[in-house]
């Protein structure tokens, strides 16, 4: 039985259908890619499957662990083990990094999981969760505090983004961290090299799944310019 | 029990440490309404107060050169339900000469409590005074509290001033501080409230940059919830090359709260560049959207982030 089952998900804004009678499963402890270029719908089904305010399907369902939860709240969500590690996760002032990463359990060691995303725990564990942390901080800390939630699933929406690219491998060393904490991911991103580190992989295209199949077969796939959504070269990623 | 004890009371719940009454190395001034309790100097620091026929009236002198070790700790109160509280401050630091003070303004049992200060502050040449103020207001709102200063710093002196209002209701609060900074001097204010009830908190904070490079920050942070109101204008003067100032305000209401916020810059030298950003508003989506997506509930989520926000 899949772990997170999203069956005719379909979500539009005026008349328009962000995602589109989309089908997705992703099993325990699976390293689920989704690939797509932007505007075709990825980071909107992560919000739909976190639960955000106003991101509410029109028709279908999300079923996680057996339960409907397509009616649940965010916090709700939450705290059934559904969480999401946002694109760019905003600044908290007067937070600090051992407060955000314990928000949950005040018994976690914080410095543990900075160690994870390779960030020095020494350097971290007094700063502020706020503007004086760089883009790449702040991303690591936030994947550091999702790992302190042992998620069942989470949501990492491209990870990847502004760390350099030198620290690929350290992003696919965290992807792998999770699975070995016994989580699934769905791993929204847009490089392959990262993609190809899933355990399966989806390509979304237009709101709707276009390939579903193994990471080297998606990527493929991906880069073909045979899409059957769009009719080919609309969805195929264009950047170096 | 002496006005003192009771005082000393109100102190230790609102976060402050008896101890230091006892301790002969640091400094201390205690008044109750125009009672002045208790007084100590130290070495290189002069402490004078007296009562007037209006209110108390208080100098503090830091001999140049002097650092003193151990904050300069001061309380205000009034005990009762009812009363008045006029202080006159006159503060000095002489050439080189560096000192922290810590208030505590406390007002525990207030119903309708008149609290005012007016503060002359002179920061000498490479003098450096923090002067951190809390106020505890009760739990009824009665208080009108009117701190104004009037500070000068001096050439590559520094002021930092941080004020605080966020436990118990504020009732009406209006400061008025103006700093005016010299050659490489640096001033910068904080001012923390948390308003409640029909709590009204009117903060101007101005800073003009007068000496070459001399640099400004005002720093505001007000959460305000029920139909508590407040207007916060933040001024800062750049007048010499190289001034450098900037006006940060941040204002959170909830309920039917209202707030405003003016800042205002004025540069009269070419050379000088001062900047401002002002945010009011709810408490913002995404870092709600974020904790909640850590498991916390939207009261949770709301609680840590004016606390943060507070901090």
């Amino acid at each position: 039985m899949p772990f997170l089952e999203l069956t005719n998900l379909t979500y539009q804004v005026g008349s328009k259908k962000i995602i589109d009678n989309l089908c997705l499963s992703i099993g325990d402890s699976e390293i689920h890619a989704l690939l797509g270029t932007n505007g075709t719908g990825k980071s909107t089904l992560a919000y739909l499957i976190v639960g955000c305010e106003g991101y509410r399907p029109a028709t279908g369902s999300i079923v996680f662990a057996g339960q409907d939860i397509t009616d649940r709240r965010i916090h709700e969500r939450a705290q059934l083990g559904i969480t999401m590690a946002w694109q760019e996760p905003v600044r908290f002032e007067g937070i600090s990094v051992a407060q955000y990463l314990t928000l949950r359990n005040k018994e976690l060691n914080p410095a543990h999981y900075l160690d994870m995303v390779g960030l020095q725990p020494a350097h971290y564990l007094t700063r502020m969760v706020d503007s004086s942390l760089s883009g790449g901080e702040r991303k690591r800390i936030e994947l550091a505090s999702i790992l302190a939630l042992h998620p069942k699933i989470a949501i990492l929406d491209e990870p990847d983004s502004g760390i350099d690219m030198l620290s690929t491998l350290d992003i696919i060393n965290v992807i792998n961290t999770f699975k070995k904490i016994g989580s699934s991911v769905l791993l929204i991103t847009h490089r392959e090299e990262i993609a190809l580190s899933a355990d399966r992989a989806s390509q979304i295209c237009n709101g709707r799944i276009a390939c579903s199949g193994s990471p080297q077969e998606v990527v493929a796939y991906y880069k073909s310019k045979n899409c059957l959504v769009c009719g080919g070269g609309e969805c195929v990623d264009e950047r170096p | 029990m002496s006005a003192l004890d009771q005082l000393m009371l109100a102190y230790k719940d609102a976060g402050g440490d008896r101890a230091i009454l006892a301790d002969s190395a640091t400094a201390h001034l205690v008044a109750d309404g125009h009672q002045i309790l208790s007084t100590r100097g130290v070495k290189g620091l002069e402490v004078e107060a007296h009562a007037t026929p209006d209110g108390i009236s208080a100098k503090v002198r830091v001999r140049a050169n002097v650092r003193l070790e151990k904050p300069v700790h001061l309380c205000f109160g009034v005990l009762h339900k009812q009363g008045t509280q006029n202080i006159r401050m006159d503060v000095k630091l002489e050439k080189n000469a560096r000192a922290d003070f810590i208030a505590h303004c406390i007002f525990p049992n207030a119903e309708k409590v008149v609290h005012i200060m007016d503060a002359v502050v002179d920061i000498g040449e490479g003098a450096e005074l923090r002067y951190a103020e809390t106020h505890f207001h009760g739990s009824y709102g009665g208080v009108y509290a009117r701190p104004k200063a009037v500070v000068t710093v001096g050439r590559n002196g520094a002021y930092v001033g941080d004020f605080e209002l966020i436990t118990g209701r504020v009732g009406r609060l209006e400061i008025d501080y103006v700093v005016e900074t010299g050659e490489n001097g640096v001033t910068e204010l904080t001012a923390r409230v948390f308003g409640h009830g029909d709590d009204t908190v009117n903060i101007k904070e101005k800073v003009v940059l007068a000496g070459e490079h001399s640099r400004g920050l005002i720093k505001t942070r007000v959460v305000l919830e029920d139909e508590a109101f407040a207007e916060i204008t933040g001024i800062t003067e750049g007048n010499a090359a190289g001034a450098r100032g900037h006006v940060d305000c941040m204002e959170v209401v909830k309920d039917n709260a209202v707030a405003s916020a003016i800042p205002i810059v004025r540069v009269t030298n070419p050379l000088a560049k001062v900047t401002h950003e002002a945010a009011i508003g709810s408490v913002d989506k995404r870092q709600l959207e974020t904790l909640m997506a850590h498991g916390l509930t939207p009261a949770e989520a709301v609680d840590i982030i004016v606390k943060g926000i507070l901090r």
